[in-house]
């Protein structure tokens, strides 16, 4: 009796839900960029800065070309910015009223936007070094991208992956152990690889065969890694440090031609292999999620694993094996701490980027680029707070470093965009 | 993700399966089948099995046990006895540091090593009751890093700006710090039912933006800063609202009893209110409980606004009882994730998270003696800690390496001679 009048009841509101919530996701564009326009307003325009011009340095000593420093003046440029930010919204605003879509690189094009405005008016009176910050970029994205990899192969076959943390760390670590002692960084490499691996054989087996909570397991393996790196860093590295903890480190390779292109070629082009083999591995998981017979596979176990069962596709061995070829490019991707930045393995250095990493997933809607993008993203916000820190800005740096996770939180409260996961994340299969 | 995380939910065994073992077994063996295999056992055989794994780590480390295994096969007894010079010194330096230090004189001073473990336990079980909290209604509060925080922030600056009576000033410090943790825990509980946001990602994010917030206020004189410092690091904490020491020349103080009232608080909470009952009907069934006319949107909000009052309790703790002299960012102490494993060992039951929460204080307490004293780094008890928790998250495995039964069945021969008896019954 009362299931039958509950019934409508809980039906009308999903409606209204539903008919909420579109009308919510075509009006965000246009309300986002209206706030970030009148950030603008009241920062480049109401509050400009006393001196009268920003420099924006762009060549690098190698490249074919020189181009001179670009010097605007500060206030005209935010005066301009705001505008052109103003007349992109009423735009994104004119598209929704016709019921279409903003395209992403209006997205792209505002955002730039509304950096050049940002940097023309925080650096007044200072130079940035354009190629600088974004080398920075691309250095502090490496291991996120990774972990971000990770979490969206793991994630489309429905297992949840908070242990990206522990599975760079892992990475980390073994990298600098195995490449100290061979004296070869590339069978360090390998040794990432593997120990990302066994970290996420262990949430493999938990989640899917003991049908564990998998956050709970990604928690505590977190706890685990971080205690088992941490006690042998302190019991064994240390102890020995010149033969167990100094890793040759990858030299950068720069490629012939496109490294000397003014820009891009310093920032793309002359890095270590690991950064070459991203841009491999981006492109490979790009492509086979959504074009091979694998990609299928997995998305089908992520989305709907009693239909991908029901057409014979082993649900378990599928899961187990993503998340531990998951575990193993996070693992890759630790060694970038160790043999292309630092140098050297330091207790708990991953400090949360894994974290960072499950939020592009998610900021990304479990898509491999956009995953990318956002990742840069997060790599370019903390790298304009180290810019800015060394020329000075006016925005306290700490809110710099929280944007990032800021925007997480509107991304997933559905402010930003709707950001749906795989239908069946974090549910275990149990086979009846 | 998964509506229900009730961590640890035994495999409830077919009511004719039951009464069929009723039949077979006596009553005392089945007794005795249900508490070997029992969720209690599987508790103490998940510590036991840590502690072993922990002691293999320190063998394998030490050095004096290396050099012994290059002539193991000469000389086994070498190694062997290493092995166990290293592993017991390493654990008896552990007790010696937690519970009773027998290498003083007289018994209330050994006894310091008791208070301290009271002192590390009392921020584990506030803010193990506050994941627990979340817990019993579905909720996984990964948060109680940035609540602890922003309530340490907030008591902090309550505790040294504030110019009040002696307890008066403990009460609204404790009071200010109670109110931010649970607003910054209300947030994701508002976020969750308004727009479904994960709690779980909205609580690591926040985590974070709890941090730079409290380094933001660290380094900006007028804020925490301490004035004329230079290092991000608040003044001392004024006498007046410091929580008094329970016994003289003891370290723990009265946030102890704070955390024993807030354990009693979580019980009553949950076993005896209307509310507490609305909790755990949602954690058990969101639908089921929204059929029966219960607001889900509504224990969401309060659901986690208490839980972070409870993480913000353990941070109170850490400003107005430990660490007095003043903080600077790492207040937390890691307790936040600390907590998480305090609840899960305690299975989301107030005093079982009580009790977890003394014996991961324990460790703490005792891991900074063991490091002193047996140079074993204090990090093992990270790994200790996770063990326990893996092994108690997967009853199944630790049956299986025991060899335990599954409470609730028969023995696997009687079953199947029943079962074929039943099947000849049906043949016939």
């Amino acid at each position: 009796m009362s299931a039958e009048t509950q019934a409508p009841a809980a039906e009308t509101s999903n409606g209204a839900v539903a008919v909420a919530r579109a009308a919510v996701v075509s009006w965000k564009a246009p309300i986002a960029f209206g706030v970030f326009a009148l950030l603008a307003l009241v920062l480049f325009v109401l509050n400009p800065r006393a001196e009268a011009e920003t420099g924006f340095r762009l060549s690098t000593g190698r490249d074919f070309i020189q181009i001179p420093d670009l010097i605007v003046p500060a206030f005209v440029t935010g005066v301009i910015v705001t505008i052109a930010l103003f007349a992109i919204a009423l735009w994104s605003a004119i598209l929704v009223r016709q019921r279409r879509k903003t395209p992403l690189w209006v997205v792209i094009v505002f955002a730039v936007l509304f950096m050049v405005g940002f940097l023309a008016w925080a650096a007044a009176g200072e130079t940035v070094p354009v190629p600088g910050l974004l080398i920075g970029t691309v250095s502090l994205s490496v291991p996120l991208i990774f972990g971000a990899m990770a979490g969206v192969i793991s994630e489309r076959g429905g297992v949840v992956n908070i242990a990206i943390e522990g599975q760079l760390l892992s990475g980390a670590f073994t990298s600098a152990l195995i490449a100290s002692v061979t004296n070869n960084p590339y069978l360090g490499l390998l040794g990432a690889a593997i120990a990302g691996l066994l970290v996420s054989f262990v949430l493999g087996a938990f989640a899917v065969k003991y049908f564990v909570d998998q956050i709970i397991v990604g928690v505590v393996l977190n706890v685990l890694v971080i205690g088992l790196t941490s006690f042998l860093y302190s019991k064994v590295l240390q102890a020995d440090a010149a033969t167990l903890n100094s890793p040759e480190r990858f030299a950068r390779i720069d490629i012939p031609v496109l490294s000397g292109i003014p820009i891009i070629g310093p920032v793309l082009f002359s890095q270590t292999i690991i950064v070459y083999v991203m841009y491999v591995a981006v492109a490979v998981i790009a492509f086979a999620l959504f074009k091979t017979r694998w990609g299928l596979r997995l998305r089908s176990v992520g989305e709907h694993p009693t239909a991908a069962d029901t057409v014979g596709i082993n649900v378990a061995a599928t899961r187990f094996w993503n998340v531990s070829l998951g575990g193993a490019i996070a693992g890759f991707g630790g060694a970038y701490f160790t043999l292309g930045s630092v140098g050297a393995f330091q207790k708990e250095m991953t400090a949360g980027m894994g974290f960072i990493a499950l939020a592009a997933v998610i900021f990304g809607k479990w898509h491999p680029v956009k995953a990318t993008l956002a990742a840069l993203l997060f790599g370019f916000a903390t790298n304009l707070k180290n810019v800015l820190g060394v020329i000075g800005s006016p925005v306290p740096s700490e809110f710099m470093l929280m944007l990032p996770y800021i925007v997480t939180v509107f991304a997933v409260a559905g402010l930003v965009g709707v950001s749906r996961a795989p239908a069946a994340d974090g549910k275990p299969y149990i086979k009846s | 993700m998964s509506e229900q995380t009730e961590v640890v939910t035994q495999p409830e065994p077919a009511p004719e399966q039951r009464d069929r073992t009723v039949e077979q077994s006596s009553r005392w063996q089945q007794a005795m089948r249900d508490i070997v295999g029992g969720s209690a056992m599987i508790s103490v055989l998940a510590v036991l099995l840590a502690l072993i794994a922990g002691g293999i780590l320190i063998a394998v480390t030490d050095a004096r046990v290396q050099q012994t295994a290059g002539y193991f096969f000469a000389r086994p007894g070498d190694m062997l006895a290493a092995i166990w010079n290293a592993v017991s010194k390493a654990y008896l330096a552990l007790f010696r540091g937690s519970i009773y230090n027998f290498a003083r004189d007289d018994v209330g001073s050994a006894l310091t090593s008791l208070t301290d473990t009271l002192v590390f336990a009392t921020p584990l079980i506030a803010a193990g009751l506050g994941v627990g909290l979340g817990f019993r209604a579905g909720l996984f509060n990964i948060g109680g890093r940035g609540q602890m925080i922003m309530a340490a922030a907030a008591a902090g600056w309550v505790g040294f700006s504030f110019n009040l009576p002696p307890v008066i000033h403990v009460i609204v410090a404790v009071a200010a710090g109670l109110i931010a943790g649970g607003i910054w825990g209300g947030i994701v509980g508002l976020l969750k039912a308004k727009t479904g946001a994960h709690e779980v990602i909205v609580t690591i994010m926040l985590n974070f933006v709890a941090l730079y917030f409290l380094m933001y206020m660290l380094r900006t004189p007028g804020l925490l800063q301490a004035p004329g410092g230079n290092t991000p690091k608040t003044p001392p904490m004024e006498p007046t609202a410091i929580f008094p020491p329970l016994f003289p020349g003891h370290n723990v103080h009265w946030g102890f009893l704070t955390a024993i009232a807030a354990t009693v608080y979580v019980w009553w909470l949950l076993n005896r209110s209307s509310m507490g009952f609305q909790f755990r009907a949602v954690g058990i069934n969101p639908n089921a409980a929204r059929t029966a006319g219960m607001s889900v949107s509504s224990v969401y909000i309060w659901t986690m606004t208490i839980s972070g009052a409870l993480c913000g309790l353990a941070g109170v703790n850490q400003v107005l009882g430990t660490v007095t002299s003043g903080f600077s960012s790492g207040i937390d102490a890691g307790i936040g994730f600390d907590a998480i494993t305090v609840a899960l060992l305690g299975r989301s039951r107030p005093w079982g998270i009580f009790a977890a929460g003394l014996l991961f204080g324990a460790f703490k307490a005792g891991g900074f003696t063991m490091q002193a004293a047996a140079q074993v780094p204090v990090d093992i008890v990270l790994v200790v800690q996770s063990l326990i928790v893996l092994f108690i998250a997967a009853p199944p495995l630790v049956r299986a390496i025991f060899r335990l039964p599954t409470p609730g069945t028969a023995p696997r021969r009687r079953v199947r001679a029943s079962d074929r008896r039943a099947e000849k019954g049906a043949a016939a």
